[in-house]
This record gives C-alpha cells, sequence and structure tokens, in this order.
C-alpha cells in the first residue's frame, strides 16, 4: 500500500528511532508536558549554560507526533541561545496555525515536516506538546514532574 | 456488493455523499434518508409548541410526540406509554434516574454496584451521588475476556446495596452482560436495577418486562435517528415516587408563590420545550429498523464481525481487547497495534478514508484496570459490507509499514 499519510520517513525514523530520548546528566530545568485527553506525556530536560542550551533530552509516552516532535525540536535547538529557540518556537507555533513564510519555514528545518497539522485539528496538541513545555520552561522558569499516572 | 447490501447502503445519504468506510457505528450511527426526512416532515407540517396549543397544529404536533412515545415504548416492550421519559440521550437518561433517584432516596452508608465497564456517563452520575449522600460505589471487576458474573454481584450485595448499575453491552468490549441474570440478583437483595442500553438497543431485541430492569437508558442517534433525542424507561411506579430532576414550563399541574404541584409521569420529567422532531425522527428509525428485523440486523452484523476478527487474529502485532470469540463481540472490535500509538492508527486510517475511534472511550477507568493508555475501535453498523471491512483489514495489514516498522 502507497504510503500517502502525513506519516513520512522522518517523522516515523525521529518516533522509533529517537536522537534525544534518554536522561541527560546535569540538566537545570526539567518539565512534564501533559495532554489529559490522549495520554500525550513527556518529561523535557534541558542543560542551559549562559544563556546557552548545551544539551536537552526527553522521555515520555505517546504517539508518533508528539514523540518526533519533541525529538526534532531538540535537533534544532541544542547549541542554540534560549532567545534563538524561543524565537523557532514561535515560528513552529504560527506553523501549526498556518501563519508563516516560506524562509521562516525552512528555519526549522526537518521540525518543517509537521505543517500538516495545520489541517488535522485533533493533532495539534500532541504536535505542540514539546514546544509549549520548552516554551513554558525558558519563558517561565518553569521546573517540576507532576506525577500524573499518565492516565 | 449483494443486493441487500446496495439497498441498504443506499438508504444512508451521509454514505453515498462521502467517500468514506464507516466504522464508527458504536459513537453514533449514520442516518437513513426515512428518518431526515421524517424530521423534515414534522417541521414542514406539524410544528408547534406540543401539549401548550389549544389549536389544531399544536394539537397535531402533541400526537406525533405521543405517538413517538407509544413506539419506543412498543419497541423495548414497556408495558404502557408513560414509561417512557423522552431525554436529550442516554447520558442524560442515567443523570436523570441519579439525580432524582439517587439524590433523593440513597442515604450515608448506602451502597450502589457498578461494573468497572461501565461508560462514563453511567459511572460518574454515581460519583456525584455518592459524594453528596455518603453513599458508596463499589465496581464489579471484569476479567480479560470482558466478562462480570451475577455470582460476583451475589458475593457483593449486603443489606446497604440499594442500586445495581450495569450495561448491557460494553462500549469497548462489545460483549453482553446477561442483564436478566444480574437484574434477578438485584431484585433479590432489594435493590433498584439500572440498565445503560446506549450499545444494545441499536443492535439486538431488548425486552425490558423480559429482563425486568427497573430503568433503561438508551439514545437514539446510535440507533438511526437523530441527535439530541433519547429515552429512559422506568417502571412506572418507580416513577411515580421520583420528583422532577428539571423544573420548568409544562411538568406542572399548578404553581402559586410559594410552590408547584407537579405532572403526572412522564411529564413531570420532561420540563420545557421538548425535542418532537427528534422523537418523530428516533420513532421512524424504530420502524427503519423493524423494517428490516434484528434477525437480519445481528445477522450480518455477526458476519462482519466474523470476517473481520478472524482475519485481524492473523495479523501480527495485532492485539484484540476482549473474547477470543467474535460472537462475544457484536459488532465491536478493540484492539491495539503493537509499537502505534492510537491516535496514529486513527490518523492512518482516516488517510485511507476509514473511520474508526481510539482514545479511552469514555471508559477510562476499565483502560486503567486493563493496563492500557488507549485502544483503537472499529464498530460496525449494519449497513456496512464485505468491501468496508476489506478495506479495513487492507490498511491495518500495511499499518506498521506505514509508520517505518521494516516487515
Amino acid at each position: 500500500m502507497a504510503n500517502n499519510t502525513f506519516y513520512n520517513e522522518i517523522l516515523t525514523e525521529h518516533n522509533i528511532h529517537p536522537t534525544h530520548k534518554h536522561e541527560i546528566e546535569g540538566a537545570n530545568f526539567t518539565l512534564e508536558g501533559v495532554n489529559p485527553s490522549c495520554g500525550d506525556d513527556i518529561i523535557l530536560s534541558l542543560k542551559v549554560e549562559d544563556d546557552v542550551i548545551t544539551d536537552g533530552a526527553y522521555v515520555g509516552d505517546g504517539c508518533a507526533v508528539s514523540q518526533a516532535s519533541a525529538d526534532m525540536m531538540l535537533d534544532l535547538v541544542i547549541g542554540r541561545t534560549k532567545e534563538e529557540a524561543l524565537r523557532l518556537s514561535d515560528i513552529f507555533l504560527r506553523m501549526i496555525k498556518g501563519e508563516i513564510t516560506e524562509e521562516e519555514h525552512e528555519e526549522l528545518e526537518e521540525a518543517g515536516i509537521l505543517q500538516d497539522v495545520s489541517h488535522m485539528p485533533a493533532r495539534v496538541k500532541c504536535a505542540v506538546l514539546g514546544w509549549h513545555t520548552m516554551e513554558e520552561m525558558l519563558r517561565e522558569g518553569k521546573t517540576g514532574i507532576t506525577g500524573t499516572e499518565g492516565f | 456488493m449483494t443486493e441487500l447490501d446496495l439497498k441498504i447502503k443506499d438508504e444512508f445519504p451521509v454514505l453515498k455523499n462521502r467517500n468514506i468506510v464507516y466504522l464508527d457505528n458504536a459513537a453514533t450511527s449514520q442516518k437513513p434518508k426515512s428518518v431526515i426526512d421524517a424530521v423534515k416532515r414534522y417541521y414542514e407540517y406539524d410544528n408547534a409548541n406540543p401539549m401548550r396549543g389549544l389549536y389544531e397544529l399544536s394539537i397535531d404536533a402533541t400526537k406525533d410526540y405521543e405517538k413517538a412515545r407509544q413506539t419506543v415504548a412498543d419497541f423495548i416492550h414497556a408495558k404502557k406509554k408513560e414509561e417512557i421519559v423522552f431525554t436529550r440521550n442516554a447520558t442524560e437518561s442515567l443523570n436523570l434516574i441519579a439525580y432524582s433517584y439517587g439524590m433523593h432516596f440513597l442515604r450515608n452508608g448506602d451502597e450502589i454496584i457498578i461494573s468497572i465497564m461501565e461508560h462514563h456517563s453511567n459511572l460518574l452520575p454515581w460519583q456525584i451521588v455518592a459524594k453528596n449522600t455518603g453513599a458508596v460505589v463499589k465496581y464489579l471487576e471484569c476479567n480479560e475476556e470482558g466478562e462480570i458474573f451475577p455470582e460476583q454481584l451475589e458475593k457483593m450485595m449486603t443489606k446497604r446495596t440499594r442500586m445495581v448499575c450495569l450495561t448491557q453491552i460494553s462500549n469497548l468490549f462489545g460483549r453482553e452482560n446477561d442483564i436478566k441474570a444480574f437484574a434477578e440478583v438485584a431484585h433479590r437483595h432489594g435493590a433498584v436495577f439500572v440498565c445503560d442500553g446506549a450499545q444494545s438497543v441499536p443492535h439486538i431485541p431488548v425486552d425490558v418486562q423480559d429482563l425486568d430492569v427497573d430503568f433503561l437508558a438508551f439514545s437514539g442517534h446510535k440507533m438511526y435517528g437523530p441527535m439530541g433525542i433519547g429515552a429512559l424507561y422506568g417502571k412506572e411506579e418507580l416513577l411515580e415516587q421520583m420528583p422532577p430532576f428539571l423544573y420548568g414550563g409544562e411538568m406542572i399541574e399548578y404553581v402559586t408563590r410559594c410552590g408547584a404541584t407537579y405532572a403526572q409521569v412522564p411529564h413531570k420529567f420532561e420540563a420545557g420545550t421538548v425535542n418532537a422532531g427528534g422523537a418523530v425522527g428516533l420513532a421512524e428509525a424504530i420502524s427503519f429498523i423493524n423494517s428490516y428485523g434484528f434477525d437480519i440486523i445481528t445477522q450480518r452484523e455477526d458476519e462482519l464481525t466474523k470476517l473481520a476478527f478472524t482475519e485481524m487474529q492473523s495479523i501480527p502485532h495485532v492485539e484484540i481487547i476482549g473474547s477470543k470469540d467474535y460472537k462475544e463481540h457484536h459488532g465491536i472490535i478493540t484492539f491495539v497495534v503493537e509499537g502505534v500509538h492510537p491516535h496514529d492508527v486513527a490518523t492512518i486510517f482516516d488517510a485511507h478514508h476509514v473511520a474508526v475511534r481510539a482514545g479511552h472511550h469514555c471508559v477510562q477507568p476499565l483502560h486503567t484496570h486493563l493496563h492500557k493508555m488507549s485502544t483503537t475501535r472499529m464498530s460496525l453498523g449494519f449497513y456496512n459490507n464485505e468491501e468496508d471491512v476489506t478495506a479495513f483489514l487492507e490498511v491495518l495489514k500495511g499499518l506498521r509499514k506505514e509508520m517505518g516498522y521494516g516487515e
């Protein structure tokens, strides 16, 4: 059967063989993000030194969209300043609303493949989970694990 | 497709107007043209506020509405039409029992027994009743096959058990519970028996007198009727004891500055302007079901269940929830695909124009009980056919490959 869904190779590869799905040492930001209605759950950890994200990782459960999106996000933001990460996050969230330029789309690199989610209202929450969690961390300094059962 | 397949499918405009294999019938069914036309006809020829106006049009609207009540009563074999209260859906029917019967007649320390497989609508109202009255909710646990047994209930019954509330067919397992046997146990111990018929009434013959249930709740929209109309059956003597659930217009006899006396059942439970158009649509849906009959309906649904079930059992990485016997599924097959989240499963089905449901299906405690986060469910209606099942199976077979698993 032809693969005519938006689950292309980049997305499925990030889901099945994620680069950043593990624990890291020395993280100074750790925050859990949950979508209670569908059970997506990630714990995002970032190591920020002198305003630069020097390392990052996540653990969690959920659909391919939520997990791959977090993985692609980390690919993009590790090595960047907090400010740049937030700017890219803003572009990503606007992409999901269908409000970005071609240049901005390119800046998102692989994460740009989730553009089609803008036509899939039921999956928006999955795609933005990691990004929202990162924003809350970097913008509001929020940390913590809620300890929900994940149900 | 057989001639009968074509004839049935032809009755459902949505199935012609949209390129879709619709397998989410446990959520809501599609509507035949006859139902849509009946609602239209009501609004084009008979619409006025029923039971109020003293003019011919309102009298006709009242006649339509009460005739629909009789049709519903006959369909589930109620003794008389006054035992049928029109509601919005099964959820409202169950809330009506909880708020009117539960809140007023239960006391601190009383017990309500429900099963772990109950839909949230037959679970949350009882939690609220318990919270408000000091009663306790006890759970009848099912095994992995989705079975519960009357002997289990027998052991749980105490002098304080006042209510037993069970679904006839589980919306996750598709399995039928032996309601007659459960009701007998409940009654022998002096408890009232509530049956959630949302998944059973559209698919199997239900006879409230034979089952001897005190209440039966069901929705019109799952049985080819319009959304926004449902029914509550209650034994007349119980309905008469119960206080109104909602207060307002057309449910009273006399109102003074300091109080009121209420109308007879069922009207005292139908405050405000009723959904007469919906009731007419529901009655037409019943005529539609009767025009085929449950013999044909159950035979078709069982055959399609068998076809889907047998094939699914041989697909690697697919786990079916509940019974290993297709006969216990009544058109509902819930499953998980190893390594693929149910939301991704449903999205891929959607990309192939197959509608299935993913998530917790409003039975979260049951998912916890089964140690599953969420599942995917395909649910058949009798308008489905072999081609629909084949299309479903094709997508399911290729699903892991589409998700990047090399096989």
